[in-house]
Parts: C-alpha cells; structure tokens; sequence
C-alpha cells in the first residue's frame, strides 16, 4: 500500500504545462525550416550548447523539486503528514535534517560563536552535531579528510561525465555539426563540481550552516525551483495578453491602437514597486482571512507565488506589447501582406499565418532576455518583504535573512555568498544564451 | 602616363573570387565607367581600390597604382590620407553616408580639417555653391533630414571635394534619385569633372547613365572583365557576347517602326548569373552564351582587339554574326480602342491626415492623390508615370480599395465598387523580397488566394498549373521564397496574382528592382500572359523606354494629379505638357552614346512635398516656361485630340 500521496500545487501544474509546451514547440519547429536553422544555429555556438547545458540542469533541479507529495503518517488511520515535500527534498534528506543549533563555517567542524559550555570550562567553540562528525575527537585529520573525499568526488565526477559522454553518444552521432564538445566539457564541470559537493555533504556542510542551523547548501538548491518557475511562469502569464494586445494595436490601428496604447502607458507610468507592494499585500490579506482555502502552508505559499507571478506579469507585459505593436505596424504595410489583403484573405487569417511567424523571433528573444530581470526581481521583491511567502525558500529569501548576518563581527558571510553565486551562475547563463538567441533568430544580425 | 592604373586585382572572401583579376586605367581627368549587372563585383573593385572592403573580404592580388604610387603597398595610416585626399568616393545611398545629428556645415568642415586645411565659413560655402546647392550659408546648418535625396547627394559630393581629390569614385551615384534629379546628378558630377579637371570611377549598371557620362567603359560580367572600350566604338559596336545580349534585352525605343518593335519579343539571356564560389575553368558567360564553342569550356578566353581601342575578351576571332533575331509574339492581343471601359476611375481622391501634438490634432493633409480620372479597357495596357512620392502606388491602391479613397468612384464594368473586389484586380509589387512571406512555402504563398475565394478544384494541380503558366518548374511548391533569385519571385507574385483570374494587373514597378536581363524575362512575361488571358495593365514605372514598349496610353502624374494623358506616341513622341518634356529629356538615353548629345531641358529644383502644394499650377516653381497665370489657379484640361489631353495654360 502506497506510503505517500501525490500533491499537485497549481505551480507545478502551470510548470509541467510549460514545459510540455516547450517540447511541443520543439518538435513542431523542428519541421519550419527557418525555426530549424536558427537552432541549428544555436547547437552550433560553443557559448549556446554550454549555457544551455548550465540551464537544462538548473531546470532539471527545479523538476525534482516539483514533484510534491505528502508522507503517510505511522498508525492505523490514513493520515498523512501536513508537510508537503518534493522528490528534491527526499533526495537530499540527509541535509534537511541534519541542522546545527545555529551558525556554521562551511566544512566547519564547530559552531561559529563561543557559547559557555560548562561552568568550569567556560566559554569554547561547540563541537557541531553532524559537521566532521566522524573525525571523532582526532581534529588533526580533518585536512586529510576533506582531501582525500575531494579526490574521491573528483573521480567520481570524471566516471559520471564519461558515463554521460557514452550514453549521449548517439545523439552526437545524429547531429555531428552542433557544439557537442562544449556540451562534454560543461558537463564534465558541473559533475567534477556535483562529485566532489556530493562526497564533501555527507559528513560536512559544504556551505556552512544558518541561523538556525539549517544547511546552506540545502536551502540554494532549494532556491533554484522558485528563481525557474518566477522567471517562466511569469512570462507564461503575460504572453498571451502581450502578443493578442500588441498584434491587435499594430493590425488594427484606430480605436483599438488607442486603447490599448492608453492601457499600457497608463500601466507603465505607474511605478512598478509600488504597485506590486500594494497587489502583494492585497493579496496577502485575501489570503490569510481565508485559511480554509488551503490545507496546507506550502499551498498557501504557494498561492502567494502564484499570485506575485501574476503581479509581475502584469506589469512587465507592456514592453514586449510595445515592442511588437512597433514591429506589426512596419509589416502591415509590407508587400506580402497587402497582396494578401487584395486576394481577400481575412483579417485574423493574416495575423496569424502573416504577422504571428515574422514577428516571432522578437517574442523568443524578448522570453529569454526577460528571464534574467525576473530572477533578479524576485530576489530585490523578497529582499524589501514584498515577493514570496517568508517560508518559501528563495535567493530573495535567503538574502533577505543574511542582510542581518552581514554586520556581525565576525561576518557571516557564506549565504549570502552561496546564494549571490547560485544565482550569477543561472542569470549569466540565460544572458550569455539570450545573446546567442538574438544572434540566430534576428533577421536583421547579419549572419556570416 | 595614367592616373590610376589597377593590375590583375583579386578579391577574395574565402575560398570564393568575386572580383578575379581585373585590371585597367584611367587617366586624368577621364571618365571611366564600370558597367555590369547587380553582383558581378562592380562595388568591390571600388572598395577594393580605397582599400575599404568589408571584414570577410581582401585582397588576394594585384596592384593598384595611383600617381605612380603602389597603394597596396601603403600602411593603414597612409591609406588614410590618401582616402578622401586624392581619392573620394561617393555612394548610392546618399542618406546613409551623412551623420543625421550633424549639421551639413560641420560634416564638410570636418573633412577640410581631416584635409590639413582650416575650415573658414567662406571654404564651406563655396564648397555648397559648387555642386549647386541654392543658399549654401543656410544649408550649411542644416541637419541631412531637413534635405530631399538629391540635395543630400549633392552634398555627399561637397564633402568629396573638399579633400581636392584626383580621383573620385561614384558608385551607383544616382540609382537610389528620381530622374529629373538623377540627370541634375550627373550633370553636376560631369561638370566638376571638367572644372577640376578630375578622373572619374564611375559604376553603374545603367546602359543609358553611362553612355551620358563615360569616356571609357568596361564591363564586368561575375568577377571579371569581360569588355574595356570607348564610349563611341563600345554604342556603335558592342562586341562581347553577354554586352550585345545586355543591349539586346532593353526595348528599342528609337527604332524607325514602332508597331514592329512592340510585336517584337525581347532578348533574353537565358539561365542566370553562375554563383559566387562557382569554379570556372573557361569563360564564365559559357553556360548563357549563344555562340559557345568547345573550347569555352576549357580555356580561359584572351583579351582580343575587336575594334581600335576596343578590347573583348573572347574566344571568336572575328565580328559575328548578329544574334538571331527575336521572335515576334505569336498573338499580341489585338487592342482595338472604343470598348467598353473594364475599370473608371473618376475624380479619386486620397488625403492622409497630418497629426501633430500630444492631442494628434490634424493639422493638414497630404494630397497623396487629388482628384485622379482613369480608364481601362480590357486587354490594354495603361502606363503610369512620374516621380517618386506624386501618389502613383496611392493610386493603385486606392482602385484595388486597400486603400480608402477620401472621394471618388471607382467603377468595374460600369458597377459601382465598395472596398475590396479580390477577383477582379490584383496588384503586382516592385519589391520581390518584400511581397513574399519569407515563412511560407511557394505553394501556399500561390494558394491562398484560392482558400481565401474558396475557388474549387483541385488546388494543387492548380498552383503547378500557375506556376508553370508564369514559366516555373511545378516541383517548386515545397521551395521557401528566399531560394529564388529576384526574377524568380517575380515570377511567383505574378502567379499569385494570377490565381484568383484577374482582369486587371496593378503592377507597381515590377522590373524596377531587377538587372536588365531580368526585366526582358518578366516584360515577355506580361506580354504574354496579356494575350493568353486578355489582362488588362495598369503599368506604375519610371521608365519611359517600357512604357513605350508596353503601353497603349500614359497618364503622366505630378503631385497628385495627371498632368498629361494620352496614347503612347502622343505622349512619348508630341509630349506638351513642360513637365513630360522635363521627364523625357531626363531619361537618360543610350543613343547619347553614340554622339556625346545632351539634352538641356531640365526641371530645376526638387519635386514639392504633397502636404504643401505651390499654390497654382503645381508645377511653377520648376517650369521653364511660368508665366504669372501660372501661380494664379492650377490649369483645367486641354483637349488636344480625342485621346491627348494636358493640364498646362500653354498646351493649346
Ligand atoms: N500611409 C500613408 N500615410 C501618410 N502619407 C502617405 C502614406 N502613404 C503614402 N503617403 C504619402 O503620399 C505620397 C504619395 O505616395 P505614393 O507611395 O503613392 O508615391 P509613388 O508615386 O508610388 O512613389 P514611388 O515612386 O516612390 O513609389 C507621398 O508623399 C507619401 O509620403
Ligand atoms: S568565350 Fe565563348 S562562351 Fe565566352 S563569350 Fe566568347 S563565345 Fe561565348
Ligand atoms: S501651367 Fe504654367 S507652370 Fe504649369 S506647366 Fe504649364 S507653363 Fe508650366
Ligand atoms: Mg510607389
């Protein structure tokens, strides 16, 4: 009998939607020439195939932590636990649960402050609960220790990216032209890197420990799901409204373009922070005078993200908007689709087999550059106590908490380092391969 | 000894050759022309002499002397001062080549300080004055944007003068002008040249541009010369295979019996140019040439004398026989006149509304088309005519009604029309890369006419039906539009127009963008097509010679309205209306060539804009021959026969 039961939050479905439609669209480009060439393109730029890489594991993570579940409680009745966790979590439950009381160096084997231990001992560093644990009381080894399992990681690295390079060998084989050798050795980075965390976590905090003795390490990998799903889902939001509004203004000129002109510079005056402060405390209040629509507190965070995706969407639709009503305006007066208007060809027939596919490499690019102010977004919202629930575990979040740490002497510095690195790597990642989009989708690069 | 003399200069981009060991010479004070259609390299042997090419592109051998000096030899900072210096260089788009947050004065004050001269408000003035330029102190400060497309032209020259060059090199100087200004181009470049006593690059793949201006021309044909010859010898005589087809494919517009040659198919050459990367082992024109023999392939052919001074390079020993003539059109549709009117146009009208301000209030209106009367009959074929912006594409969309006309009829076998009538008219582009969707199939692009009419039948035997109709292989259908070559999509707008069974063609300079050859294709094309199908045309150009081999009667429009209107050789031939004078006399004419003539009847000044409109005739400002009534009221029509009528005080 099946000890857990499936949790489906409504971020997760919109995710799993998301990604359904980005494989979709995949095989469907595949079959338009041009779509195809263009990322062929991009499988052929070193910078591309690495970034993406970087990317695809940064999704890949926010995947696992996506499948939710909750666990079956011990005893007769079918209870479950109210915590709602994800296959992330289980993967990484050794971490979860071995917190510290508090504070932690990474690989650390004591606590960061002096606490009075016993009375006659006075007051010494606290030997840590599970950091170096193993050592016993023979610190001396420590050094050796770390070493010896970096090398061991290292190896273990090296096998897995072979072990990569074998498996994927028939994709290379397929497509001999695409950078694959740029693929292989981000790969063998990300494993050399991932091998030797991996042999390090067992027995130390690899990036120390927080406040309340939670593993730093834990809690980025954790910060990854909400950085992804921000930056996409937001997008997902506000590009059906973008594209309908800013094909119309641009098609239908008139009435119409004034109106939604008048709506989106409205919108755009007003200054973003400040409306989505107000929106995020509305919402906040909407949801906690109605406990009852949530059984558990990852759903109702998980409403508040959903609703800050909503939020953030709203009020960054209107660039994209502006741009393609811009863009339709020049092609209405284009040739083909005049010839188009004197054989009589409808009006929503020309946008959509006309317009729609020659303004679409600006809808692509505009995705992928936005991804990137989305994550930083969210991480300045979380930091001002306006993005994200305090209990989802964000960069914002963890930013948010090691702000305090900073002016500790000494400095705690390790979150906020962890959390700054996580978050370069993803968004000059997407940036770097945003770059590489423009490049192959823009008709107007000229290509070499 | 000569100015400039280029030896065996190659280009290369990669492994391929776009310019492949040209060599020739110009002495001072020469014009030297260098004629060829659209890719043959003509514009990288200019770059390549300035040492200016593109970042793919060097050069991979030869040299390049200029005054006795190697100017491939020469470090990068030499080169600079050379540049502009002793050689300056002017191109086609004169609005891309001027700083647009710059004043006209600063631009040409910073080329003489780059010169090593002080720049004084007089040297700039002058400069502005020389290539004509009325009220250079005020132009001076003046930013490009504030000018019309001649007067930035002009000033691009100023800018080229002011380094003193010896040399100066003109590519394409006046494609991107209007006529009337082209011939005040040329004239002025022509005359500089003699005042300054300085040679001249000239490129152009204009036969008539050319035969006004040069003393010498080569040819280029896909990389190399093919043919260097002075202007005379060259007209009278062109000896190189592809040079006589190039003459042969434009319409005869002063052959003694007209009807004859308007029966008479143009010369095409067949098959396109070979390429770039294309590995030739002999001549490169064989694949096209007429008169190939077996040794073509293999060789290389020599430069041979064909006349005195007249260098040809080709295999044939001797003048050859003429080509074979053309054949006549099996059935040119009998055009009689007196049928009922296919399509009226009467007193149509199209204002654009002029906003200004945070409000968007109208503060005036462009009179884009101001009161146009047209008839066509069927199988006929009217010419429209006159300059850029005077509301001829306006025109034509407004009959076809994607357009709405402010006033006006528009009447399709006497019935009055409302909005679109899809059937029944169509419109062919000047454009082929803007009027096909780049994202869709040739098929689709041909069917969608037939889904959106719903027409019946099978559709895909139709689309190959049309594609063959218009001369292309049925296999094409699963081809995107960015594999064809220019004539080629022609081709295929032509067929989309074509399947919904039109009876009116709009065709909006549809050869405008296409090389000489090309256009023959496409001419012989519609020719044919009006036969078959007994369409009637109603031809948008600028070019008088198709007219003139196309049309049965022209509409000549200035400024919004028809200023003369009358068949083909009352209007070409007995033109009374001082603006077609003007518009004939600027057209530049191959005969030139042959004697050196040159035609003095020039409209002054730039075509108005059609937001303001001189008050009166609109054409006053310009007219040779204004008289006072001419600033007074604008002038009714003058009938001058049944068929001729023109709107000037002074046609009677
Ligand atoms: N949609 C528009 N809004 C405002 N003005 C317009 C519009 N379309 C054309 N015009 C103006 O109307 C005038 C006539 O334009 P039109 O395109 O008919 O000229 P044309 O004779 O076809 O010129 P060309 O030879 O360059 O094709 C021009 O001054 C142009 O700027
Ligand atoms: S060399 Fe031969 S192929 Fe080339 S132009 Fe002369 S005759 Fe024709
Ligand atoms: S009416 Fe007067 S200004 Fe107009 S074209 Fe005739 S002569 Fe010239
Ligand atoms: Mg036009």
């Amino acid at each position: 009998m099946l000890q857990i039961k499936f949790v489906l939050l409504w971020s997760d479905l919109l995710f799993f939607v998301l990604i359904a439609a980005v494989v979709v669209g995949g095989v469907w480009a595949g079959r338009v020439e041009h779509l195809r060439l263009a990322w062929r393109q991009v499988g052929q730029s070193r910078v591309g195939m690495a970034t993406a890489t970087v990317l695809l594991a940064f999704v890949l993570v926010a995947l696992l932590d996506s499948l939710h579940y909750r666990e079956r409680l011990p005893g007769e009745q079918e209870n479950y636990a109210v915590e709602v966790r994800s296959a992330l979590d289980a993967a990484l439950t050794g971490l979860r649960t071995r917190t510290e009381k508090t504070y932690s160096a990474p690989l650390a084997t004591h606590l960061f402050a002096k606490e009075s231990l016993d009375a006659d001992l006075g007051r010494d560093f606290p030997r840590l609960k599970h950091g170096g644990a193993h050592l016993g009381e023979d610190l001396t080894a420590q050094g050796g220790d770390i070493a010896a399992k970096a090398i061991k990681g290292l190896g273990l690295g090296l096998l897995g990216a072979m072990a990569f390079g074998l498996v994927s060998l028939p994709l290379r084989r397929a497509a001999p032209h695409l950078a694959w050798n740029a693929q292989l050795a981000t790969v063998l980075v990300l494993c050399l890197l991932g091998g030797v965390i991996v042999a390090l976590a067992g027995d130390y905090h690899v990036l120390g420990t927080d406040k309340v003795g939670q593993d730093v390490l834990y809690l980025t990998l954790k910060s990854i799901r909400t950085a992804i799903l921000i930056g996409t889902l937001t997008t997902l939001i506000m590009l059906p409204a973008a594209v309908v509004l800013g094909l119309l203004a641009g098609y239908a000129g008139g009435w119409i373009d004034d109106v939604i002109q008048y709506l989106y510079t409205t919108l755009n005056s007003i200054p973003g922070v400040l409306l989505i402060a107000a929106s995020v405390l509305m919402m906040q209040v909407v949801i906690d005078t109605h406990p009852e629509w949530f059984a558990t507190t990852a759903e109702r965070a998980d409403a508040r993200f959903l609703a800050l995706c909503a939020i953030l969407g709203i009020t960054s639709w209107t660039g994209l908007c502006r741009l393609l009503r811009g863009e339709v305006l020049k092609l209405r007066e284009l040739e083909y689709v005049q010839a188009a208007r004197a054989l009589g060809v409808s009006s929503a027939r020309i946008l959509w087999r006309h317009v729609l596919p020659n303004v679409m490499h600006i809808v692509m690019i505009a995705i992928v550059m936005d991804f990137s102010g989305l994550v930083l977004a969210e991480a300045v919202l979380s930091y001002v106590g306006i993005g994200v629930d305090p209990n989802t575990i964000s960069f914002g979040t963890m930013i948010n908490t090691a702000r305090m740490e900073l002016a500790r002497e000494p400095m705690v510095w390790w979150s906020l380092v962890a959390a700054f690195a996580f978050m370069f790597v993803l968004v000059l990642a997407a940036n770097l391969f945003a770059d590489v989009m423009r490049d192959a989708f823009d008709p107007r690069v000229v290509k070499q | 000894m000569s100015l400039l003399s280029v030896r065996d200069l190659s280009v290369a981009i990669g492994a391929a050759a776009p310019v492949d060991g040209v060599s020739f010479e110009i002495g001072a004070g020469e014009t030297f022309a260098l004629l060829g259609e659209s890719g043959c390299g003509k514009s990288l042997t200019a770059l390549a002499l300035m040492r200016l090419l593109p970042e793919a592109a060097r050069i991979a051998a030869g040299s390049v002397q200029f005054a006795g000096e190697e100017l491939c030899a020469l470090t990068e900072a030499q080169m600079r001062s050379v540049r502009g210096g002793k050689i300056a260089m002017i191109f086609q788009e004169p609005g891309a080549s001027l700083n647009p947050v710059m004043t006209i004065g600063a631009q040409i004050a910073e080329a003489l300080k780059f010169h090593g001269g002080s720049a004084p408000e007089a040297k700039i003035v002058e400069l502005l004055a020389a290539v004509g330029i009325p009220d250079p102190a005020r132009r001076a400060t003046e930013y490009p944007f504030q000018m019309s497309g001649g007067m930035k032209q002009r000033a691009m020259t100023a800018m080229a003068l002011a380094g003193e060059p010896e040399l100066l090199i003109a590519d394409e100087p006046t494609t991107a002008l209007d006529v009337t200004i082209q011939a005040q181009v040329l004239d002025l470049l022509d005359g500089l040249r003699r005042e300054r006593r300085m040679a001249m690059l000239l490129i152009s793949h204009d036969l008539g541009v050319v035969a006004q201006m040069a003393d010498r021309i080569g040819v280029m044909y896909a990389g190399q010369l093919v043919e260097v010859a002075p202007r005379a010898a060259f007209y009278a005589a062109p000896g190189h295979p592809y040079t006589r087809r190039l003459f042969a494919a434009l319409p005869d517009a002063e052959s003694a019996d007209r009807a004859a040659s308007r029966q008479r198919r143009l010369l095409t050459i067949p098959g396109s140019v070979p390429p770039l990367g294309t590995q030739h082992a002999g001549c490169r024109f064989v694949e096209r040439c007429g008169e190939a023999l077996p040794v073509c392939r293999t060789t290389l052919p020599p430069w041979r004398e064909y006349a005195a001074g007249q260098q040809v390079r080709c295999h044939l020993e001797t003048a050859h026989t003429l080509l074979a003539e053309s054949a006549d059109f099996t059935a040119r549709a009998k055009v009689g006149a007196g049928e009922t009117a296919l399509l009226e146009a009467r007193d149509l009208k199209v204002h654009f509304p002029l906003r200004r301000g945070v409000l968007q209030r109208v503060v005036g209106h462009v009179r884009a088309v101001d009161g146009v009367t047209l008839a066509l009959q069927a199988g006929r074929t009217v010419a429209l005519v006159g300059e850029s912006g005077c509301g001829k594409t306006t025109v034509g969309k407004a009959i076809l009604g994607l357009q709405k006309p402010t006033d006006g009829t528009v009447k399709l076998h006497g019935k009055l029309l409302q909005g679109l009538a899809p059937a029944a008219m169509q419109m062919v582009f000047q454009d082929p890369f803007g009027s096909l969707n780049p994202r869709l199939r040739v098929g689709e692009i041909i069917a969608e006419g037939l889904r959106a009419l719903a027409v019946a039948g099978d559709t895909r035997m139709r689309v190959v039906e049309l594609l063959e109709q218009v001369g292309l292989a049925g296999d094409m259908v699963g081809r995107y539009p960015h594999e064809f070559s220019g004539g080629q999509r022609q081709r295929i707008a032509i067929a989309r127009a074509l399947a919904v069974r039109p009876q009116l063609l709009i065709c909006d300079e549809p050869t405008s963008a296409l090389d000489v050859s090309v256009q023959a294709q496409i001419l012989n094309l519609l020719t044919d097509l009006q036969a078959q199908l007994n369409l009637s045309y109603l031809f948008i150009t600028h070019n008088i010679t198709v007219v003139d081999y196309l049309a049965q009667e022209v509409a000549v429009m200035y400024l919004g309205r028809i200023v003369e209107y009358g068949t083909v050789d009352e209007v070409l031939r007995s033109a009374r209306h001082p603006y077609t004078q003007a518009l004939l006399a600027a057209a530049p004419r191959i005969e030139a060539g042959l004697d050196g003539s040159r035609e003095y009847v020039r409209a002054a000044g730039d075509p108005p804009s059609p937001a303001r409109p001189p008050a009166g005739c609109h054409f006053h400002p310009r007219c040779p021959r204004a008289e006072a009534r001419c600033r007074e009221a604008y002038p009714e029509p003058v009938a001058l026969s049944a068929t001729h009528t023109a709107r000037c005080f002074l046609a009677v």
